[in-house]
């Protein structure tokens, strides 16, 4: 259990980072606050020869407001982005994620940057990102800079439209709308172990019905998915429990999530349907109070 | 490989030595520094026996490198008794019988440590959920939870009752 060698490099500047990235190629890796990389370090499923050091980049660690978006920095901690009031205001859902993620001590080691770019299909951040359409910027030497859409970023387990010579610099959320509630639920085996399935979902009122309705799944695929099945049979429809059960098992039956040791396809399904439907029941509640 | 010098703080201390960048903080407290206290269970983030404080933030000193910790203020096990005498957490937990192989309790300890900053009077439910990431194979968890109650009483403020 101890990681095979490595070069290390600590730049302090993202041009330097980006340098490096370039002239080690592909056997080069970007190390955020390592709670998944050295992990798999030690289990030698990673064997990068040469890791950058992000850390001391101080350009990637703020969070700003920004003509109407929450711009939080790559490198800004779990737990750093969780105290922080302008998320709380701002990005009410990623604020009630954090929390879900780990333990205190994986999060004030683990950055918002790293768990996207690692785009575990379990992990909380991706799929939220990808409910509130968040927009990831991504630098290389050679392209510069490039907006990527979260619902265009994960491309696959553990895969995202990161190339090797590029680093996700920052990551931008749109304030919500007025009227808008979120949630977050999930299922684990263990308090603060990577979640079975996870739902979170986010609903806007007008006049008292749904005007939107949004819902984004975890553990059902190999990348966060919206159930838009659900989200369209909300639309238009009075918030009730039997709206929220009806849309959360139309969409639920054209989920096929994986199976393993932990709990089979038709679990999963089941898991996902109850999620959808508590997830929003409660956001729908904070959009009423909200108002 | 190259290797690295590494300067750092630990338990007020300032510390050096060289290391190959593979070498994880862990390590580097134990076997180059000579600092057992610091336990490793698992070796990947799960057990929480190797926490340590980096700055003042609780950290899994198996799943950070010695070269991230460069400059860093480290406290661990070993930096919290006074001349060899215990203070009020560890004197708390001794009084609950808070371990019984103790395997666990370094990482506990640094964990509670942080808590009790953050939040000098927990409840319950605020402790169970800040140690939840602290594994322990023989108390059941019940008379560490006592423990930490029992200390956060020794801050002027008492214990929560039980339910
Ligand atoms: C015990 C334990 C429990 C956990 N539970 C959860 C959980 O419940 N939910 C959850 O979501 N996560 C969980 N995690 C993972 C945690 O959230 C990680 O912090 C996160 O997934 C990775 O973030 P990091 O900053 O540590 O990245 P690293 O581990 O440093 O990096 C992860 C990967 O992303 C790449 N990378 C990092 N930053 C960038 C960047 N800016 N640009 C390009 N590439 C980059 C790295 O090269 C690497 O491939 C857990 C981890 C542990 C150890
Ligand atoms: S040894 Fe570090 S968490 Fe288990
Ligand atoms: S006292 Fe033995 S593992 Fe906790």
């Amino acid at each position: 259990m101890k990681p095979p060698p490595f070069d290390y490099s600590a730049p302090t500047t993202l041009d330097e980072a980006l340098a490096l990235l370039l002239e080690h190629g592909e056997d080069a890796r970007p190390l955020a606050g390592g709670q998944s990389l050295v992990p798999l370090l030690s289990f030698r499923l990673a064997r990068p020869s040469h890791l950058v050091d992000l850390a001391g980049i101080s350009e990637l660690g703020s969070i700003v407001v920004d003509d109407g978006h929450l711009v939080i920095g790559a490198m800004v901690r779990e737990r750093a982005a969780e105290r922080h009031d302008d998320v709380r205001l701002l990005a009410p859902l990623l604020a009630q994620a954090l929390p879900l993620i780990g333990h205190p001590a994986i999060r004030s080691r683990g950055t918002i940057g790293g768990s996207l770019a690692h785009a575990d299909p379990a992990a909380e951040l991706p799929a939220v990102a990808l409910l509130l359409d968040a927009e990831l910027v991504a630098q290389s030497r050679d392209r510069g800079k490039r907006t990527i859409k979260a619902a265009d970023f994960f491309s696959g387990f553990f895969t995202t439209a990161l190339q090797p010579d590029e680093i996700l610099t920052e990551v931008r959320i749109r304030r919500p709308a007025l009227r808008t509630g979120s949630a977050i639920e999930e299922v684990a085996r263990r308090h603060g172990d990577f979640a079975m399935v996870g739902a979170a979902a986010m609903v806007r009122l007008e006049d008292g019905k749904i005007a939107d309705a949004r819902v984004a799944l975890t553990g059902v695929s190999d990348i966060p998915v919206r159930a838009t099945e659900a989200e369209a049979i909300l639309e238009g429809a009075e918030p009730t429990d039997e709206a929220f059960a009806t849309a959360a098992e139309e969409a639920a039956k054209s989920l096929s999530p994986p199976a393993d040791l932990h709990g089979s396809s038709s679990y999963r399904r089941h898991l996902a349907t109850v999620l959808m439907r508590r997830t929003f029941k409660l956001a729908a509640q904070r959009a009423k109070e909200a108002a | 490989m190259s290797t690295f010098d590494v300067e750092l703080t630990v338990n007020g201390t300032p510390r050096q030595g060289s290391v190959e960048p593979r070498r994880t903080l862990a390590d580097f407290l134990r076997e180059d520094l000579g600092l057992t206290g610091t336990h490793l269970g698992c070796e990947h983030g799960v057990c929480g026996a190797c926490t340590v404080l980096v700055n003042g933030e609780p950290a899994r000193s198996c799943l950070m490198l010695a070269v991230q910790a460069r400059g860093a203020d480290i406290l661990t096990v070993e930096g919290l008794a006074n001349n060899g005498v215990m203070n009020p957490l560890q004197q708390a937990m001794w009084e609950s019988h808070g371990f019984q192989c103790g395997f666990c309790t370094p990482g506990f300890l640094m964990q509670i440590t942080a808590l009790l900053v953050e939040n000098p009077n927990p409840g319950e439910e605020e402790i169970r959920e800040a140690l939840s990431g602290n594994l322990c194979r023989c108390t059941g968890y019940e008379s560490i939870v006592n423990g930490v109650l029992r200390a956060a009483g020794h801050d002027g403020s008492p214990p929560e009752p039980r339910h």
